[in-house]
């Protein structure tokens, strides 16, 4: 494909950068347009060339609004006034056109995009990518380090510089685990296990939260995400280590319990198979040794799912 | 569980909230006034007979709109106190909305914006208007009519019930399982939305079915669907919409109700439920939705601007054309509602660029009224303000939307504050604006009388000035990373931005307290703002080739159509409003309670089946059917006026 998201970026995005250098310099945070990780930075780009193609056609549609409006204005003796005049063939030529071509432009883009931007595709291969495994629960994530055997919750850390899967489920309803600030966000459905990878090129801490309402404590399902440096990272693993309660059946279960607004909490070790078994118990069917991740309905990527 | 009150105690009442109460309270003395009023004028046989027994399509369209406007009141007290909270609940504050109330708030202004404000000004608007404007005496059905009216009330009884005996559903608008099972929502506020749309959306189906025949049969001889003004087309493509989509709606809420109350298993966590299956059907109905509301809309726009422009509209039958083209596409972009649920690239994209493609019929349609204005004699009266509104504030609410089309796009503001910004931007820009210029538009032709001009600029000022102030903010929240349906925040660069949007909304609270205002103030000075042409615009349609108010049987005489804008070229040619001729007995249909009784009894049905009260919904099912069954078999449901009444109440006798 043609279409260079660079060269479409410096063409269409001028405007908008002066915007939003305005409100970032006014004190604004717009975390979206200044995303931390090549998904957002994707994204943020997708977003200001989509803007900038379609003022291309909305501004010329507001000015003409009001200029029209304004010179055919009934008091104004100095405009022509054609009572019969309904109908051009070239302008009705220019008004299908137009926006078909803009169309044409943003579909060729929407098609590309989605594809690089798809929350499905690894950011690196398989041996370098950390798995972390999300788990929405009433109303709080629980996240679990399959290597590690840990476990913690309303807290998550991964290295810098390193491309993580997000494996996702729920436990409960309904929820859309989301890191503005690293861009993109994919929904948590009990039985079923859905992917985000995301990777975070710069150190820092980052707001997490459900993006899909689920119920009282939902405002407080919040969770702040850790882009550490590597002995950052090891450092934290040991302390979640040394902190951490066994999370086995009863912990689980404790855990498991409608709550709100809950503090951080480290626990390990952490049983590799209870993400597995969260998703196959709704499944009713016995755990079968050799079934992928859940059933991964929707999404059709060969090889993908249960990578 | 009690065989006489089924779930119902009096726990029920929430007499331990004091704003719920409150809230009762005025709505209990609102109903006790307007009880009152009637009494003290004497009006209750002339409301009987003139109003709730009426099958008169104008007389209906004015009951829906008058519950439009009265249930925007409710809505929009709902969107302040969301507005309020989130301006106040910050840090250690928790506002004075905890979430088991909030919750129920956002549900129920989402539920009773689109489908008890939204449809029924668009549904009264199509009900004055459409007959009219094809030279019909009714619709096709007039009984049909007005029992589509009563059942539509009747779901609004039932959501206002809920404030006062129960709750209501605390999911959001779109009631997504597993969250609305009966395992996480063990209360009947989900039944509360499940009766309440169920009933209503029944008389709206039905409605629809009444304006596809009514449209499609009972034009005026030599009005061809391509001489038909382009409202009347927007309510043919809306009906079409309503059939197609409403039925979706019905079954899957009907699925939902067997999953809460016989235990079944089609949307549960478990045993095979698919939730996703719920969120497709949902949108399948949920995405025609919106253009059911803002196709009428674009019809009130392109009648007003013609009128106004003092032109035909540029490009009819390009506006045709783009109007059947969103029809269809319409269906195949629901989708777009959950990028983030995890299908493929493939399926993502097709949906993304499907929901692009809308753009072009739409923006041809922008365009085309542009170039109606060009080379008009535009004159700048309310109606034409709301119009220009909607130009201005439509392309950017399109805008957003075909940014949310852009999966990629999406994953970033899927559910984000932009995503409000943007709904309310179409909607309120595009309905909302649209709704009020048709009613500023055809309100002489209802009443004799037009509003009054400034009052309406100053209502249509607030509400613009009013509409950015409070969405202009959200856009830029959802860039910030907020979420909506929060309901307290901690992030201090939020906050500005919530007081501003708060700002917004009392600025169109002023917008409603002066259209309010402009419809007392118009009929204390009924008398100075009387117009007796009937044509108060100098119309280019049929509907403004009658009196106003029209006659009970619209016009003497059935008109005969040549051309487009059948009545601009009627005056061309220099004839008067009623061409003298002889005139002949009119064929009309008789009132009936039925409507006005099954709608009552619906009440009684449905609120049986949310408190599981079982007696009360047989009886009601069975009171109903024998409603059906009388009215079935009644034979005297119509009758002629004679030609001499006629010409009396023409005064040619």
């Amino acid at each position: 494909m043609s279409l260079r998201p660079g060269r479409l970026k410096t063409a269409f995005s001028a405007p908008f950068l002066a915007l939003t250098t305005a409100l970032l310099l006014g004190g604004c945070k717009l975390t979206l347009l200044d995303p931390k990780g090549p998904v957002g930075a994707g994204e943020k780009d997708l977003i200001l060339i989509s803007t900038g193609l379609m003022l291309l056609v909305v501004i010329p549609v507001i000015v003409l609004t009001l200029v029209f409006a304004w010179w055919f204005r009934a008091s104004n003796t100095r405009a022509t006034y054609r009572p019969k005049w309904a109908h051009s063939g070239r302008i009705e030529a220019v008004v299908w056109g137009v926006p078909l071509v803009i169309i044409l432009i943003l579909g060729t883009l929407a098609w590309t995009s989605t594809h690089r931007l798809d929350p499905y595709r690894p950011l690196a291969p398989a041996d370098q990518t950390m798995v972390i495994e999300v788990v929405a629960l009433d109303w709080k994530w629980l996240f679990l380090y399959p290597e590690a055997h840990i476990a913690t919750v309303n807290e998550v850390a991964f290295p810098v510089g390193r491309a993580v899967e997000f494996r996702v489920t729920s436990d409960a309803v309904m929820n859309s685990f989301f890191i503005p600030g690293l861009g993109g966000q994919i929904y948590a459905m009990a039985g079923m296990q859905t992917k985000l990878h995301l990777l975070a090129s710069e150190a820092g801490t980052f707001e997490g939260m459900s993006a899909n309402y689920s119920g009282a404590g939902f405002s407080g399902m919040k969770f702040k995400a850790h882009a550490l440096s590597q002995p950052e990272f090891a450092a934290w693993v040991a302390r979640v280590r040394a902190a951490g309660r066994p999370l086995d059946g009863a912990a689980y279960a404790a855990l498991a319990k409608p709550s709100s607004n809950n503090p951080v909490a480290y626990y390990a070790p952490a049983d590799p198979a209870l993400f597995d078994g969260l998703i196959e118990k709704y499944l009713g069917a016995p755990p079968a040794s050799k079934s992928g991740k859940g059933h991964d309905m929707m999404h059709h990527g060969p090889g993908e799912s249960g990578k | 569980m009690n065989p006489v009150f089924g779930k119902l105690t009096l726990e029920a009442i929430p007499y331990h909230e004091p704003i719920i109460m409150g809230a009762v309270a005025g709505m209990g003395l609102g109903v006790v006034a307007v009880f009152a009023l009637i009494t003290w004028l004497g009006r209750w046989k002339w409301l009987w007979t003139e109003y709730l027994t009426s099958v008169d399509h104008k007389r209906i369209g004015v009951m829906y709109v008058i519950l439009g406007l009265v249930m925007l009141l409710r809505g929009f007290a709902d969107a302040i106190m969301m507005r309020a909270q989130l301006a106040l609940s910050y840090g250690a504050n928790q506002g004075f909305l905890p979430p088991h109330h909030y919750d129920q708030v956002f549900s129920a202004h989402g539920v009773i914006m689109i489908l008890f404000v939204a449809m029924p000004l668009v549904v009264g608007l199509m009900n004055i208007v459409v007959p009219l404007q094809i030279g019909a005496r009714d619709v096709a059905f007039p009984f049909l009519n007005s029992l589509s009216f009563w059942l539509t009330f009747a779901g609004m009884v039932l959501v206002n019930t809920s404030l006062a005996i129960g709750e209501f559903a605390k999911t959001g608008w779109s009631a997504y399982p597993p969250l609305s099972e009966i395992a996480f929502s063990p209360g009947v506020g989900v039944d509360y939305y499940i009766w309440s749309l169920q009933i209503s959306g029944m008389g709206t189906l039905l409605t629809a079915v009444n304006f596809l025949v009514t449209i499609l049969k009972m034009r005026a001889p030599g009005m061809d669907l391509m001489k038909m003004p382009v409202f009347c087309w927007t309510a043919l493509c809306t009906s079409t919409l309503i059939v197609a989509s409403f039925p979706v709606l019905t079954g899957t809420l009907a699925l939902l109700t067997l999953d809460r109350t016989l235990g079944m298993h089609f949307f549960t966590n478990d045993l095979g439920g698919e939730q996703m299956m719920y969120v497709n059907l949902f949108w399948t109905w949920g995405h025609p939705e919106v253009y059911i509301l803002v196709l009428p809309a674009f019809g009130v726009f392109s009648e007003v601007i013609a009128t106004f422009s003092r032109k035909p509209l540029f490009g009819y039958t390009s506006m045709v054309w783009a109007t059947a083209a969103i029809t269809f596409l319409s269906f195949v972009v629901w989708l777009h509602h959950f990028f983030t649920m995890g299908a493929g690239a493939n399926v993502n994209a097709f949906f993304g660029i499907a929901t692009m493609i809308i753009a072009v019929p739409t923006g041809v349609k922008m365009f085309n009224w542009l170039f109606t204005m060009y080379r008009g004699r535009l004159s700048l009266q309310v109606p034409v303000l709301w119009t220009l509104g909607f130009m201005v504030t439509f392309a950017i609410g399109g805008m957003t939307g075909v940014l949310m089309a852009m999966p990629g796009a999406d994953f970033v503001l899927h559910n984000s504050l932009f995503l409000i910004a943007h709904f309310h931007n179409t909607i309120i820009g595009g309905v909302v604006f649209g709704m009020f210029a048709g009613f500023n538009y055809w309100f002489p032709k209802v009443t004799g009388f037009k509003l009054h001009e400034p009052l309406g600029k100053a209502a249509f000022w607030c509400w613009l000035i009013g509409f950015y102030v409070a969405f202009l903010p959200l856009y830029v929240l959802g860039f910030m990373g907020m979420t909506r349906r929060l309901n307290h925040i901690d992030n201090p660069d939020w906050r500005p931005w919530l007081l501003v949007a708060a700002a917004g909304a009392v600025i169109i609270a002023a917008g409603i307290g002066l259209q309010l205002l402009q419809i007392a103030y118009s009929i204390y000075k009924r008398d100075e703002l009387r117009d007796t042409t009937g044509d108060p615009w100098d119309g280019r349609t049929l509907e403004w080739a009658t009196a106003s108010p029209p006659p009970f049987y619209n016009f003497a005489e059935v008109p005969a159509i040549t051309g487009r804008d059948a009545w601009a070229a009627a005056k061309e040619g220099g004839l008067a409003r009623q061409p003298a001729g002889p005139l002949q007995d009119i064929h009309m249909p008789r009132n009936t309670p039925a409507g006005f009784l099954i709608g009552l009894l619906s009440i009684g049905l449905g609120f049986g089946l949310i408190w599981y009260i079982w007696w009360l919904a047989i009886v009601s099912a069975l009171a109903i059917f024998a409603v059906l069954l009388w009215r079935f078999f009644d034979e005297d449901t119509d009758y002629f006026v004679p030609a001499a009444a006629v010409a009396e109440i023409e005064g040619r006798a």
